[in-house]
């Protein structure tokens, strides 16, 4: 048995999460946008290993769906960085407010 | 106060930190190993909820392939501008508003919520349990997921293919 209640691991996912998107929602630089987005993922993640330990349904399932995240993750970001690099060849900017292309 | 409470303050205020020191610092490069520090710890922390093979997976994705992609993103766009000072302050004070009413809504809702009954052989056959599970009731997902890994390499190639043609006919 765990002497750590479960809310400390859902208080400190939640820090991540509204840090994550606080970065996502301000930053300018589009690589930093990714980055914060990985952290919100992780932050998902954190909550679902916690309620695989101490849910409902304590069991594996959790961690399998972790492993799941992890790999839609890992894709996302490798489609990201590729619209990113094609972006950047057609208008030399990484800079989020310029990427407006879609509006005009 | 148990060493496992105590490891997992260490390790949640070294995330924490890591994230903050993301937001704050100036260059991008810097940002980026800063936010190294909070994945590992969130690795320390998944042993911690005894699931040693999530927290090896951590290290191996996020501390080590998504970082090293990422660094590539900013080495061959330009990596050495810092961000630029912020041009809306109220847009980013009406965002730092709206996350925080998130944060409070939520940590009245999780805090000193408690289900009882916790899992206590997580840690046996941590491996081979997942092996288990997930080559037998989450068999799709599994394969799905491969399809999607494979369509996400072919897109990304295709995506960040220089196009010849295109070039040949002028710059830009």
């Amino acid at each position: 048995m765990s002497s750590i209640p479960l809310s400390v691991f859902l208080v400190l996912a939640l820090i991540l999460f509204c840090i994550g998107l606080y970065g996502a929602l301000t930053k300018r630089n589009t690589v930093i946008v990714l980055i914060s987005i990985e952290l919100m993922l992780n932050a998902v993640n954190i909550n679902l290993v916690a309620f695989s330990k101490y849910g409902i349904n304590p069991g594996i399932t959790g961690q399998v769906f972790t492993l799941f995240t992890i790999a839609v993750a890992a894709a996302e970001a490798a489609v990201g960085l590729a619209i990113l690099i094609a972006l950047y060849r057609n208008r030399q900017t990484v800079n989020i407010d310029e990427m407006d292309r879609l509006k005009r | 106060m148990s060493g496992e409470l105590i490891a997992f303050f260490i390790l949640g205020l070294i995330a924490i930190g890591g994230a903050v020191l993301m937001l704050n610092l100036s260059k991008v490069m810097h940002m980026v190993l800063a936010l190294v520090f909070s994945f590992l710890s969130i690795a320390g922390i998944y042993v911690l909820l005894s699931a040693e093979f999530i927290a090896v997976v951590q290290v191996l994705i996020y501390s080590g392939a998504i970082t090293i992609i990422m660094l590539f993103g900013i080495m061959l766009t330009r990596h050495n501008d810092t961000s630029e000072p912020q041009k809306a302050p109220l847009k980013n004070l009406l965002v730092l508003l709206g996350v925080v009413g998130f944060f409070l809504v939520m940590y009245f809702a999780v805090n000193n919520l408690t289900f009882g009954e916790q899992a206590t052989d997580l840690h046996v056959d941590n491996t081979a349990n997942i092996g288990i599970a997930l080559f037998t009731e989450y068999v799709i997902p599994f394969e799905l997921t491969s399809v999607l890994l494979l369509v996400a390499l072919v897109g990304a190639i295709v995506l960040a293919k220089r196009d010849d043609e295109k070039e040949a006919e002028g710059d830009e």
